[in-house]
């Protein structure tokens, strides 16, 4: 690099001991794997855009642990910071995706028509059907690290992109900072709207800085498909709608997505896809597809269980409550998708969402009618 | 006053702030340090990396232009603290409903310099019109002030003084690393635990302390916490949270130190009732005592002729001090004068829960406005005669009777 970091330079004037995190109270995946010596080995790279260690990790150091989740600890400022510091990632990637590899490849499987079935799950128990995944434009740093100077680029790509769309995707986009009363609440009684991130395992991690500024939401005019600009990733790709039929969902989200990313390819933009981590997003638990499927699904009965989360587990699913990444369920009414993104692809997991859904919806109307389910426990997947 | 340059330090006063323990929220954003990344955005024309100020009302938007930016954006100290550093809380946070915040901070001593051409008209602005060349006065012999022991204890239910200190050659909190931090606490565990007598004390470090400290802490009015406030964290200052932040207070808990919370350190003199002019003698000889110390072992605090003292936020260079006290002034904050007899006398109104609160029940923190330009008796003289005279009022009105007669001159 030509250009030097001073601050982090700057550092290297105390010893690996005087700047090592104190992280004898922290629970996440990036306290399990940092040691006195990955740092010392680490603190004096940097990326080309200066996306240094302590940048790294600093969202791990503020935020010890979390009750609900075991979470990373740790976030990528640009596509390079997979390659730098994979001393420290490749062991937190491999923790946090069950073993994967440094030498492992990733599976791409965007055909929606793979899928088995996902059109019949029972509406008087799931309730709605959501398929997410992020995207990272090439060539600009994440939301960690981004300057207004990018993140308004990337607003200007997207918006270019997203409104070539036609037919059933055409839509419009709404900017945070412009939005009207009515508009925002609209976009709240949608379920659309995403507010200033307020969880300190984000705004930690920089990716509130300068809010709202070249942030926005873009959706179709049936408000089945949409896109959030500029939030945790550059792109968050969304399908969803009420009831249990998934698979017109990933059918949609397929095709949409597939359609954006044309476009960005006509404007010379890739997305940051390799073959070992697949798309490249800013929290390594978004690696490889990005994809969370899901469902909300109301399983009073089988959620109180004593082998729910065994049966979750080997289902390859996790839960969640129905408010986000880090909320509590109500009133028996779960988030339960995919647990996985790397190491298997999107129709693989949404396979899985599908199949495991539609097992517990069995088992919880055996429940119901006061009938046992050990018969129906599954095998490991 | 002394010369800075040969190490010595100037003898100063100062007035603790009026943070109390506060709810367990947390907002905030860290920021990105770096070089090369700033080398990056000047790829994005000037106009691109403005920020969108339009909506926005503190001392930074007003005097941030697009050509400002442009001057100042390749930039940056010698420890690397750029202009987008300096005002990312100002972007980070539009306005404030009860003050006119500033909108950026320090990153080190040699940001005022670097950045003066936005600094400068912000200091100018906050601090009454203070220009590049001014000089600024030091005076913190006790003595010299007049008065201030007989504050009405029915009204004055606690008084305290203020200021903060940062040690030259290290990094400002918005911006310093681990090892500066601890090297910073170290130091002055070292220096402080040499205080003896009156001044006596102990080091509670945040992270060791027990529950029982915590509680007593607390019931104390001592503790500080986590900042929540988004003015401070989106500048930074609660990364790490709590590695090397600490108090340390005497025995008698009338003086204490803040250490690694927005500034290296926060030197408080407080006690219950109006007798100032104590609290002020404790706060001089200990600020004096704590000074010698640290030069003693080779450290000098940031200090020079024209702004003063040098702390992380431009509201609180030259003396750092705030004086103030808690006063019962139901009936004269009700009245269609308080404003301005406030401002008249220079001092200013905050809630008693921090600069960021509202007044409970008639009880407000009323403290010096002023920092830079004015020493630090002539500070602490205003709000004793200023307190002096708004309980006259106040009593003035409890029995029904006018105090158009006692409005002040302005100051």
């Amino acid at each position: 690099m030509p250009f030097g970091n001073t601050h982090n330079n700057y550092k290297l004037n105390y010893k690996v001991e005087e700047e090592f995190p104190d992280l004898r109270k922290h629970n996440n995946h990036m306290a399990k794997v940092l040691t006195k010596e990955i740092y010392g080995k680490l603190r004096d790279k940097q990326t080309p855009s200066g996306y240094t260690l302590d940048d790294v990790i600093q969202t791990g150091i503020d935020n010890p642990g979390h009750p609900f989740i075991m979470t990373v600890g740790c976030v990528a400022g640009d596509e390079e910071s997979y390659e730098v510091f994979k001393d420290l990632l490749d062991p937190v990637i491999s923790d946090r995706h069950g073993g994967y590899k440094p030498t492992d490849k990733h599976r791409t499987d965007l055909n929606f028509e793979n899928l088995k079935g996902g059109d019949d799950l029972d509406p008087n128990y799931v309730l709605s059907s959501r398929v997410r995944t992020g995207r990272s434009i090439k060539g600009f740093t994440l939301p960690p690290h981004n300057s207004r100077g990018e993140r308004r680029a990337i607003e200007k790509l997207s918006i270019e992109a997203l409104n070539s769309l036609d037919g059933e995707f055409k839509g419009k986009y709404y900017p945070l900072k412009s939005m009207t009363d009515a508009e925002q609440e609209q976009l709240i009684n949608d379920h659309f709207l995403f507010d200033k991130p307020v969880s300190p395992l984000l705004t930690c991690a920089g990716m509130a800085r300068d809010w709202p500024d070249a942030r926005g939401i873009w959706h179709n005019e049936n408000k089945t498909f949409l896109v959030w600009v500029n939030e945790e990733d550059h792109l968050r790709v969304i399908s969803m709608q009420l009831g249990g039929n998934m698979r017109e969902v990933f059918r949609r989200f397929c095709v949409g997505l597939k359609r954006i990313e044309e476009i960005f390819k006509q404007h010379n933009r890739g997305f940051m896809w390799n073959e070992h981590l697949g798309y490249i997003l800013t929290c390594p638990s978004n690696l490889g597809t990005g994809l969370r499927g899901g469902v909300h699904v109301k399983l009073p009965k089988l959620s109180t269980h004593a082998k729910f989360e065994e049966i979750l587990t080997r289902l390859r699913l996790q839960k969640r409550g129905t408010g986000g990444v880090d909320t509590a369920s109500v009133g028996g009414v779960f988030d339960i998708s995919n647990a996985d993104r790397l190491g298997s692809s999107e129709v693989e997991q949404v396979q899985l969402v599908v199949d495991g859904v539609k097992l517990m919806v069995e088992m919880e109307k055996k429940l119901e009618k006061g009938e046992a389910i050990d018969s129906m426990i599954p095998a490991q997947k | 006053m002394v010369d800075y340059k040969g190490g010595n330090i100037g003898i100063f006063v100062s007035t603790p702030g009026s943070n109390s323990p506060q709810i367990r929220q947390q907002k905030g954003a860290a920021m990105p340090f770096g070089n090369t990344h700033n080398q990056l955005k000047l790829k994005f024309s000037s106009a691109d990396e403005y920020p969108d100020l339009s909506k926005h009302n503190n001392h930074m938007a007003k005097v941030l232009t697009p050509d400002m930016y442009e001057r100042l954006r390749s930039k940056q100290t010698p420890s690397g603290f750029t202009l987008d550093d300096v005002i990312q809380t100002g972007v980070d946070n539009p306005g404030h409903p009860f003050i006119m915040t500033v909108g950026c901070v320090a990153g080190d001593e040699e940001t005022y310099d670097v950045f003066s051409e936005l600094l400068d008209p912000i200091i100018e602005d906050r601090h009454g019109g203070y220009k590049p060349t001014d000089k600024h006065k030091t005076d913190i012999e006790a003595s010299n002030l007049k008065g201030g022991d007989d504050l009405d204890s029915n009204y004055v239910l606690s008084s305290r003084v203020r200021t903060g200190r940062s040690i030259r050659g290290f990094c400002l909190p918005p911006h310093c690393s681990r090892g500066e931090r601890r090297a910073v606490e170290t130091l002055s565990i070292e220096a402080l635990a040499s205080l003896s007598g009156d001044l006596n004390g102990k080091y509670y470090a945040l992270k060791n302390m027990t529950d029982a400290e915590q509680q007593q802490l607390i019931d104390d009015h001592f503790l500080f916490d986590k900042p929540v406030s988004p003015l401070l964290l989106a500048s930074g200052m609660a990364r790490d949270w709590p590695d090397a932040r600490g108090i340390w207070h005497n025995d008698n808990k009338t003086f204490l130190v803040w250490v690694n919370e927005e500034d290296h350190l926060r030197v408080i003199s407080m006690q219950k009732g109006g007798n100032m002019k104590e609290v002020f003698n404790r706060f001089c000889t200990g600020l004096t005592k704590i000074e010698s110390l640290f030069k003693e072992r080779g450290h000098a605090f940031m200090w020079n002729e024209h702004l003063g003292y040098v702390l992380t936020c431009p509201s609180n260079l030259g003396t750092g001090l705030r004086a103030g006290v808690h006063v019962k002034l139901p009936n004269m904050s009700k009245h269609a004068k308080f404003e301005e007899v406030l401002k008249r006398l220079r001092l200013q109104k905050r809630g008693t829960g921090g600069v960021d609160t509202a007044a409970v029940g008639g009880v407000f923190d009323i403290s010096n406005a002023d920092r830079l330009g004015f020493s630090e008796v002539e500070l602490v003289q205003m709000v004793v005669d200023g307190i002096k005279l708004l309980v006259e009022m106040e009593k003035r009105l409890e029995k029904g009777e006018s105090v158009e007669d006692l409005i002040p001159a302005q100051k």
